[in-house]
C-alpha cells in the first residue's frame, strides 16, 4: 500500500519544519507561564525567527531545488524574502514587546503564537509552488491575523476590523481559488511549473484561462490591498491595535509580493499582455486613490494606510514593465520585477519604521495615533524626530534614502519599457503623496508641542529605532548590493 | 593640480560638520554649536580656495575630476569635476556659509545647532550640485537640498513660514520630478549612460530634444525662478530667516541657472536654438514685468526678492543669445548677485533685528542713528540697482552689449530695466534712510556691532573688487564658456 511512498526531501524546508515544531512547543509551554513571565514566551519566539534565519542561511544553496512533489520550491528569491521576512517579524515583535505588555488583555501567549503561526504561513507563500500550497500558506496567515486583529477584544474599533477583515479576507480567498480552478480546469495542473509548461504548448481555451486570470488577479489585488479591492486596508489598519497593524503592514506584504511573483510571472508569463494591463490599471488607481485620500486623514494610522496603498500601487508598476513589446517579439525585462522585489523589501523596513514610532510614541492607556500627537516632537525629542523625518522623507522618495532608490528602480524599469507616460503619472502621484509625509514632518517640526513630557522609551525601542532609521538611510546611500542581490535572485529562477 | 579630493571634501566637509554640529544637542551646548558651525564652515572654505587657485584657466574642460562607480546595476558613478562654469560657485557657496554662519551668531537663539547643521549640510549638497558629471548624482544632491531648506524656512521663519515651506517644496519637487523622468529617458537613449558628459554627446531628434528641453525647462525654471513660476519665491524669502535668505538668493537660485548650463544648452542644442525666443520673452518679462513688481512693495524683504527675479532674468536672457559676452555676463551677474543679494538680505536683517518690521513704513531716517550702516547700505544698493565700479554693473553691461549685437529691442527692454532697477532699490533707500527720524523705534537704534560690520565690509570689497577689476573672475570662464559656445553651435540631429 505505501510502496509509491518515497520521504520527500525535508532539507528545503527545514526552517518551516522547525518553525512549526517550535510554534507548538511554545503553545505547550506558554500554558505553564504565569502571565508576569511572559517575557519567556517573547524571548523563546525571537530565539525561534532567529534559529530559522540561521537555518535558513544555512541551508541555502545556489541551486533552485524543489520538495514534496514540485509544491514547495526553494530558491534564492524564497532565501532573500525569507531572511527579510525573520528580521520584519522580530523587529516588529520587539517594537511591539512594550506595547502589548502595557495592555493585559493582549499580553498573552497566543499574541507570540499566532505572529509565528503567521510567519509560518508566509513562508509557505513564499516558497510555494503549487495552487494548494499558495492556499494553504494565505490561509493560514490570513487566519492568524484575524486573530490577532480582534485580540484586544475589549475595543469595540478591533472587533469591528476583525470582522471586516474577515469576511472581505474571505471573499478574496473565494475569490483566488475560483480563478485558481478556471486555471486547472483550462490546463489540467496545479503546479505552477507545470501551468507555464502547458501553456507553451498551445491548445488551451483562452476564454477560460482569461476568466480564471480575472478572478486571481482580484485575489491577488485584494491581498495586496489595491483599488479597487483596498476597501478593508484603512479600516483594519484603523482599527487594530497599533502592534498588530504594523504586523500587518509590514511582513505579509513580502509574502504577497511573493506569490504575485509565483503565480503571474512563474504561472501565466503567456498571458502577461492579458495581467499586465489589468496591472497598470491597478497600479494607476491605487496611486492616484491612495495619495489623495491620505491628505484628509487626521489619524496617522489611516494615513500610513492609504499611504500602503499607493506604494503597493507604485510596486505592481514594475510588474507592468516586465516584458518589453518591441514589435512582434517580447522580451522579459528582469530590471522590471527586480524593481519591484527591492520595492517591497524597501517598503517593507519604512513601513516598520513608521509604524514603530506610532508604537514607541504610545503608552499604557493612550494610542498616540493622531496626527496632532506628534505636534512638536523635535521640542519633546529631538532624535526620535530626526529618525521620523527619514522615514517620512523615504516614503516620500527624497533622496538620499532608500525609498528614492526604490521608485527611482521602478520608474527606470517603466521608462525602459517605454511607457513614459505612465512614468509621468507616477511622478504626479509621488508629487501629491510628498505633501503629507511633509505635514508629518511639519508638525513634528514647526509646530509647538502640545504637551510638553519628554518621550521615554526602553534603551531595546531606542536601538532599535535608531537601526531602522540609520538602516534606511545607508541603505539610501549604498543600495547597489541589495539591488544585485534581488536581480540575482530573480534570474535565477525566471531566467532573463 | 593637486592630489586631494577637493571636490569631495568641499561636499562632505560642510556636511560631517554640519552632523557633528547637531550631536551637540540643545540649546545649552549653543555656543560650542556656534565655534564648530563656524570652524566647518571656514574649514570648508579653506578647502575650496585651492581650487581657484589650482585652476587652470586655459582648460575648457572638467577639472579635478573623480570618478568611482556609484551603483553598479544602474552604471550610476560618482562622477565629480568642476570646469570655468561651475568652480565660481563651488567657491562662493563655501564663502556665503561662512557669511551665514557668522550673520546668525546672537540673532538665532533656538535650536541653534540644529540650524547651523541645516545650512551646513545645505551647503555641502549645493556643492554637490555644482560638481555632479553624473545625471543622477545630480539629481540626488539637487533633491536633498529641499530638506535642509525646508526646514530653515519652517522652522525658523515668519508667521506665514509653514505656507512658505510647503510652498517651496512642492514647486521646486514639481519641477524637479519631470526632471527626472527625463534622465531616464536619456539614460536609455544614449544605451545606459548617466554621463553627463556622455549626454553632451549624443545624438537626438529635434522632437526629443524639445521634450528634454520643456521638461529641464520646468526643473529649472521653478529654481531660478522664471516669470510666471515665480511664486514660490517672495513668499519664502519672506518667511525665510535672514540666513535663509541669504542661502537661497546667493546660492540656491543659481542652482536653476547653471542646469540651463550643464543641461539644456549642451543635451538639446538644437532644442535651445529652436525655443530660444521662449526664454527670453519669459526673460523679458522678468526683467521689465517683475521689476515694476518690485517697484510697488511695501515690504523690504519683498522688494528685494523681487529685484532678485529681475536679475536672474538678465541671467537667462544672457544664456539664450548664444554669444560668450551673453553668457560671462549672465555668470558674472550670478557671481555678483550672489555678494549682493546676500548683503541686502543682511542689511534688511539687521534692521529687522532690532526694529522687529520689515516695512518700509515702520522706518525713515536711519541714517541719523545708525551712520556705519547706512553708509554700507547705500554701496549695496547701488550694486543693486548697478552702478558703474560696482559689480553689480559688469555683469548686466556685459549682457546688454551682448543683446545689442542679438537685437536692438530686447537691449533696448533690458536696459530700460535698469531705470526700473535703479528706482526701486534707491527709492526704497531713501524712505528707510533718509528723512527725519520717522517714530521712537529708529530712535532707539544702535549702529552695527563689529560682528555685522565686519561681515558687511567683507562682501563690500568682494563687491567692488568685482566692479573695478572683474578679470579674475572673466579669466577662469573664457575657455569653457568658449567650448560650450562651439558644441551648442554644431547641430545634434543625425
Amino acid at each position: 500500500m505505501f510502496d509509491n511512498f518515497v520521504v520527500p526531501d525535508l532539507l528545503p524546508a527545514a526552517p518551516e519544519l522547525f518553525l512549526a515544531f517550535m510554534a507548538l512547543a511554545i503553545l505547550m509551554i506558554d500554558l505553564v507561564v504565569k502571565d508576569s513571565r511572559r517575557s519567556l514566551t517573547f524571548a523563546l519566539t525571537q530565539l525561534t525567527l532567529a534559529g530559522c534565519l540561521v537555518l535558513q542561511l544555512w541551508t541555502s544553496t545556489d541551486q533552485v531545488t524543489y520538495t514534496f512533489s514540485n509544491m514547495f520550491v526553494d530558491d534564492l528569491i524564497a532565501d532573500l524574502l525569507k531572511v527579510f521576512l525573520y528580521m520584519t517579524v522580530m523587529v516588529v515583535l520587539f517594537y511591539s514587546r512594550g506595547y502589548v505588555m502595557d495592555r493585559e488583555v493582549m499580553n498573552k501567549g497566543e499574541y507570540y503564537v499566532l505572529a509565528l503561526f503567521a510567519t509560518l504561513g508566509m513562508m509557505v507563500m513564499i516558497s510555494a509552488n503549487h495552487f494548494v500550497t499558495i492556499y494553504l500558506g494565505l490561509e493560514l496567515l490570513s487566519l492568524s491575523l484575524y486573530a490577532m486583529v480582534a485580540m484586544n477584544r475589549e475595543s469595540v474599533s478591533s472587533t469591528e476590523a476583525a470582522m471586516k477583515y474577515f469576511v472581505l479576507g474571505a471573499l478574496a480567498s473565494g475569490l483566488l481559488l475560483y480563478g485558481m480552478s478556471m486555471i486547472y480546469g483550462a490546463t489540467g495542473t496545479l503546479e505552477i511549473s507545470g501551468i507555464q509548461m502547458r501553456l507553451a504548448m498551445g491548445g488551451v481555451n483562452k476564454t477560460v484561462l482569461v476568466f480564471g486570470l480575472v478572478f486571481i488577479v482580484a485575489g491577488l489585488a485584494f491581498k495586496l490591498g489595491v483599488v479597487p479591492f483596498h476597501m478593508w486596508i484603512p479600516d483594519v489598519y484603523h482599527g487594530a491595535p497599533t502592534s498588530v497593524t504594523l504586523f500587518i503592514g509590514s511582513a505579509p506584504k513580502l509574502a504577497a509580493f511573493a506569490i504575485v511573483l509565483r503565480l503571474l510571472v512563474g504561472g501565466l508569463l503567456v498571458l502577461w499582455q492579458d495581467w499586465q494591463q489589468m496591472l497598470i490599471i491597478l497600479a494607476v488607481l491605487s496611486m492616484a486613490i491612495g495619495n489623495l485620500a491620505a491628505i484628509a486623514q487626521t489619524n496617522i494610522k489611516r494615513m500610513l494606510a492609504y499611504s500602503a496603498i499607493s506604494h503597493m500601487g507604485f510596486m505592481l508598476l514594475g510588474f507592468a514593465a516586465g516584458i518589453i513589446a518591441t514589435g512582434e517579439r517580447a522580451m522579459l525585462n528582469p530590471f522590471g520585477y527586480t524593481s519591484s522585489m527591492f520595492y517591497v523589501l524597501a517598503y517593507v523596513l519604512m513601513s516598520a519604521g513608521g509604524f514603530g514610532m506610532i508604537l514607541l510614541m504610545a503608552r499604557a492607556g493612550f494610542e498616540a495615533d493622531n496626527l496632532e500627537d506628534y505636534k512638536g516632537l523635535n521640542k519633546r525629542n529631538p532624535w526620535f524626530a530626526g529618525m521620523m523625518l527619514m522615514l517620512m522623507f523615504s516614503m516620500a522618495g527624497i533622496p538620499f534614502f532608500i525609498g528614492f532608490f526604490a521608485k527611482f528602480a521602478v520608474l527606470q524599469a517603466v521608462v525602459a519599457a517605454g511607457q513614459i507616460w505612465l512614468a509621468v503619472v507616477a511622478v504626479a502621484f509621488s508629487l501629491i503623496g510628498a505633501f503629507y509625509y511633509l505635514r508629518v514632518v511639519k508638525l513634528m517640526y514647526f509646530d509647538p508641542p502640545a504637551e510638553e513630557t519628554p518621550v521615554r522609551a526602553g534603551l531595546d525601542m531606542r536601538i532599535l529605532v535608531t537601526a531602522n532609521g540609520l538602516a534606511v538611510a545607508l541603505l539610501g546611500l549604498f543600495p547597489e548590493y541589495l539591488m544585485m542581490f534581488c536581480q540575482a535572485a530573480f534570474v535565477q529562477s525566471f531566467g532573463g | 593640480m593637486s592630489n586631494y579630493p577637493l571636490l569631495s571634501l568641499a561636499i562632505w566637509i560642510p556636511i560631517f560638520a554640519g552632523f557633528a554640529v547637531l550631536a551637540t544637542g540643545s540649546d545649552r551646548n549653543a555656543p560650542l554649536a556656534r565655534m564648530l558651525a563656524l570652524l566647518g564652515a571656514l574649514a570648508a572654505f579653506a578647502v575650496t580656495i585651492p581650487l581657484w587657485t589650482g585652476f587652470d584657466v586655459s582648460n575648457g574642460g572638467m577639472q579635478f575630476v573623480e570618478l568611482r562607480s556609484w551603483i553598479i546595476p544602474f552604471n550610476i558613478n560618482y562622477h565629480l569635476g568642476v570646469d570655468g562654469i561651475s568652480m565660481l560657485f563651488v567657491v562662493l557657496n563655501a564663502f556665503i556659509t561662512v557669511i551665514v554662519v557668522a550673520a546668525g551668531w546672537e540673532v538665532i537663539e533656538n535650536r541653534v545647532a540644529q540650524y547651523n547643521a541645516a545650512f551646513l549640510i545645505m551647503s555641502g549638497l549645493m556643492n554637490g550640485i555644482f560638481t555632479s558629471l553624473d545625471g543622477i548624482l545630480f539629481y540626488v544632491f539637487f533633491e536633498a537640498s529641499l530638506i535642509p531648506m525646508y526646514l530653515i524656512i519652517g522652522v525658523w521663519g515668519g508667521p506665514n513660514r509653514v505656507y512658505a515651506a510647503f510652498k517651496f517644496f512642492l514647486y521646486t519637487l514639481l519641477g524637479s520630478l519631470l526632471f527626472l523622468v527625463a534622465l531616464m529617458y536619456l539614460f536609455i537613449q544614449s544605451g545606459g549612460s548617466f554621463s553627463i558628459l556622455d549626454w553632451h554627446q549624443l545624438p537626438l531628434s529635434l522632437n526629443a530634444q524639445i521634450w528634454l528641453f520643456l521638461a529641464f525647462l520646468v526643473a529649472f525654471a521653478v529654481k531660478v525662478p522664471m516669470w510666471p513660476v515665480h511664486t514660490w519665491l517672495p513668499d519664502a524669502h519672506v518667511e525665510a530667516p535672514t540666513g535663509g535668505s541669504i542661502v537661497l538668493a546667493a546660492i540656491a537660485l543659481k542652482l536653476g541657472a547653471y542646469g540651463f548650463l550643464r543641461f539644456s544648452l549642451p543635451i538639446a542644442p538644437d532644442a535651445s536654438h529652436e525655443l530660444s525666443g521662449l526664454v527670453i520673452a519669459l526673460s523679458l518679462i522678468a526683467v521689465v514685468y517683475i521689476g515694476f513688481v518690485a517697484l510697488v512693495q511695501a515690504d523690504m524683504k519683498k522688494l528685494v526678492a523681487y529685484s532678485s527675479i529681475a536679475h536672474m532674468g538678465f541671467v537667462t536672457l544672457g544664456f539664450f543669445m548664444f554669444s560668450p559676452m551673453g553668457i560671462e555676463g549672465a555668470l558674472i551677474q550670478m557671481v555678483s548677485h550672489g555678494f549682493v543679494s546676500g548683503a541686502m538680505f543682511f542689511c534688511i536683517g539687521v534692521m529687522y533685528d532690532r526694529v522687529h518690521s520689515r516695512q518700509i513704513a515702520d522706518y525713515g531716517g536711519v541714517v541719523n542713528t545708525m551712520p556705519k550702516f547706512a553708509a554700507l547700505f547705500m554701496l549695496f544698493s547701488m550694486a543693486n540697482a548697478g552702478l558703474p565700479a560696482t559689480s553689480g554693473f559688469v555683469g548686466e553691461f556685459m549682457v546688454i552689449l551682448g543683446a545689442v549685437k542679438f537685437n536692438f529691442w530686447v537691449a533696448f527692454a533690458a536696459a530700460s530695466s535698469m531705470v526700473v532697477g535703479a528706482a526701486y532699490t534707491l527709492w526704497m533707500y531713501k524712505r528707510v534712510v533718509f528723512g527725519e527720524v520717522a517714530n521712537e523705534h529708529v530712535a532707539e537704534l544702535n549702529d552695527v556691532n563689529l560682528r555685522e560690520f565686519t561681515i558687511l565690509a567683507v562682501l563690500a570689497i568682494c563687491t567692488l573688487w568685482m566692479g573695478l577689476y572683474p578679470q579674475p573672475f572673466t579669466e577662469v570662464m573664457h575657455a569653457s564658456v568658449g567650448d560650450l559656445l562651439r558644441h551648442v553651435a554644431i547641430s545634434k540631429i543625425q
